[in-house]
């Protein structure tokens, strides 16, 4: 196995409001890591620290073993090769799903229109969206959105896949067409790193638990390990309010 | 007695449905409207007529012989101003867009280049439209530089365009503000530059956002092309100047007006037309 992506002593504060203190992590490939904790325990900041949307304050990041987190870093090339997906959808509402989904990969990667369409349109099929091709994103639903966000972050060819809480938008029924897709990719061996409120799913899918708590990774496991046996008493303690939500 | 339908009589209570009710209501409004119009601007024209002095005023700007005298050479001077109009807001709309973008770039890196837009903005804003069209217009040509056009009207339109981006700078900069973060973050984590993604994503949502503000500024420079007559330009004022100069009679002020009203009243009309529409279509996509 290798390391795909490598997170050494990471700090990061909003102002005042220090959100990681000091995370590890590391990412093997074809790994598919889960983040659980409440919210603001900043699993979404470690996302977007990871894709380089933010800065951060002390440590590096690595990815296949080089730093990304250097100033000499372009972010461009960083970010090309990994695809996030983010709560809210944020499709380009200006843009049909086509346009959404060929942007990218016509603009950065150069490739041609037509392989740029050729590829929307087969990825499209796969995820059951081609019959949305030409619509703008307000003529989808919930799910249906969160499915072409998928795609367009699919569509650069990313090695590796990051999920921001994707399904937290959604109505209840459209959930599981979107971790439906997540599973999809894990069958296909994506690297993915995935913050999520879904016990279920991350008990399912994970090869690896992170229950992150004011800003620190507090115990990391195989989902047997976290979800049975916590060993932290705030993770009983979290995980206890969830059994109790009815949420796992 | 008073009825539940009385309560929701006419006028009282405006009802929003649509139907024969909301068509003689509508007819009704339409009257009281017209009726109170007529009233007041007959009140005004008999006030003003009553007083002492209006023959002789009527004599100085409301003569038809020096009317229909001096039309064509107002007119073909209001023709210019037209011609100026145009062919200024082109390019008005294009160099606000770029200064607005050079100031939406973020990074220490653009530094620089941020520093000079918001400088220039704040410059050309901070100093009165004549000042700076008699600057300007005086000024340069002076300088007798080689290559440099001198003719007036050249530097009359280029101030134009100069005040004018400013100002529009900063409405495409507002705009571009009111997209959302998460909008840029998207394009960004796609691995599209500042750049593209001004130009791709923020740009196209933020034209959508302000063009009711542009069309404001589309009146209103309508109006100052006129300025430049201060360099000399004959255009509408100047002719009009021009004839009052060898007549005495201002009546061409008066012909100067109506035409510059022709062309500013529906453009403003069109505006809060297309503003109204915008704002329905966005409370039909909210709902």
């Amino acid at each position: 196995m290798t390391t795909k992506i490598e997170v050494r002593n990471v700090v990061k504060s909003f102002d005042d409001k220090v959100v990681l203190r000091d995370v590890d992590l590391l990412v093997d490939s074809h790994e598919v890591v889960c983040l659980i904790g409440s919210s603001g325990s900043g699993k979404s900041t470690l996302l977007k620290c990871i894709n380089l949307l933010l800065p951060i304050d002390a440590g590096e990041i690595l990815l296949d073993g080089g730093v990304i987190t250097d100033r000499s870093v372009n972010p461009n090339d960083v970010r090309q090769r990994m695809g996030i997906v983010f709560q809210a959808f944020n499709l380009f509402p200006h843009m049909t799903v086509l346009e959404n989904i060929t942007l990218s990969p016509v603009k950065v990667h150069g490739i041609s229109r037509d392989e740029a369409h050729d590829r929307a349109h087969s990825l499209l099929d796969q995820f059951g969206l081609l019959d949305k091709i030409d619509e703008y994103p307000d003529r989808l639903s919930g799910g249906q959105q969160q499915r072409a966000a998928v795609v367009r972050a699919l569509a650069t060819k990313p090695e590796l896949m990051l999920f921001d809480e994707v399904t937290s938008a959604l109505d209840p029924e459209l959930v599981a067409e979107v971790l439906g897709v997540i599973r999809g990719l894990k069958d296909q061996g994506m690297t993915m790193i995935v913050a999520t409120h879904e016990m279920g799913f991350a008990r399912d899918v994970a090869d690896q638990v992170c229950f992150l708590d004011d800003g620190v990774i507090l115990e990391k496991g195989e989902p047997a390990q976290i979800f049975s046996e916590p060993q932290q008493p705030r993770t009983r303690q979290f995980l206890q309010r969830i059994v109790e939500a009815g949420r796992l | 007695m008073t009825s539940p339908q009385d309560i929701r009589s006419p006028g009282l209570w405006p009802s929003r449905k649509p139907g024969k009710r909301h068509a003689e209501e509508g007819a009704r409004s339409a009257l009281i409207a017209a009726v109170s119009t007529v009233a007041l601007l007959g009140l005004i024209l008999w006030w003003i007529g009553t007083s002492e002095a209006w023959p002789a005023v009527q004599k100085q700007f409301f003569n038809s012989d020096h009317f229909w005298k001096s039309l064509p050479d107002v007119a073909g001077g209001f023709w210019l101003d037209v011609q100026m109009f145009i062919v200024a807001e082109v390019l008005i709309l294009a160099l606000a867009l770029v200064l607005a973008m050079i100031r939406s770039l973020r990074g220490p890196a653009f530094f620089p280049l941020r520093a000079l837009v918001i400088a220039f903005i704040d410059l050309i804003r901070g100093v009165p439209i004549i000042l700076l069209i008699l600057l300007l217009g005086f000024g340069i040509p002076a300088l007798q530089l080689t290559g440099v056009p001198s003719s007036p009207l050249f530097w009359g339109v280029a101030t134009l365009v100069i005040s004018y981006s400013a100002y529009t700078a900063e409405v495409y900069r507002a705009g571009i503000e009111s997209v959302h973060e998460s909008q840029r973050m998207a394009a960004r984590s796609l691995g599209l530059t500042q750049v593209q993604t001004l130009r791709y994503v923020l740009v196209p949502q933020a034209i959508r956002n302000v063009i009711p503000a542009l069309l404001n500024g589309f009146v209103s420079l309508q109006k100052d092309v006129a300025l430049v007559y201060v360099l000399g330009v004959r255009e509408g004022v100047r002719e009009a100047q021009i004839y009052i100069a060898g007549t005495f009679n201002y009546t061409p002020y008066i012909v100067a007006t109506i035409l510059f009203l022709l062309v500013s009243v529906p453009v403003a009309r069109f505006t809060d037309w297309y503003t109204d529409r915008d704002r329905r279509r966005r409370q039909a996509v909210g709902s």
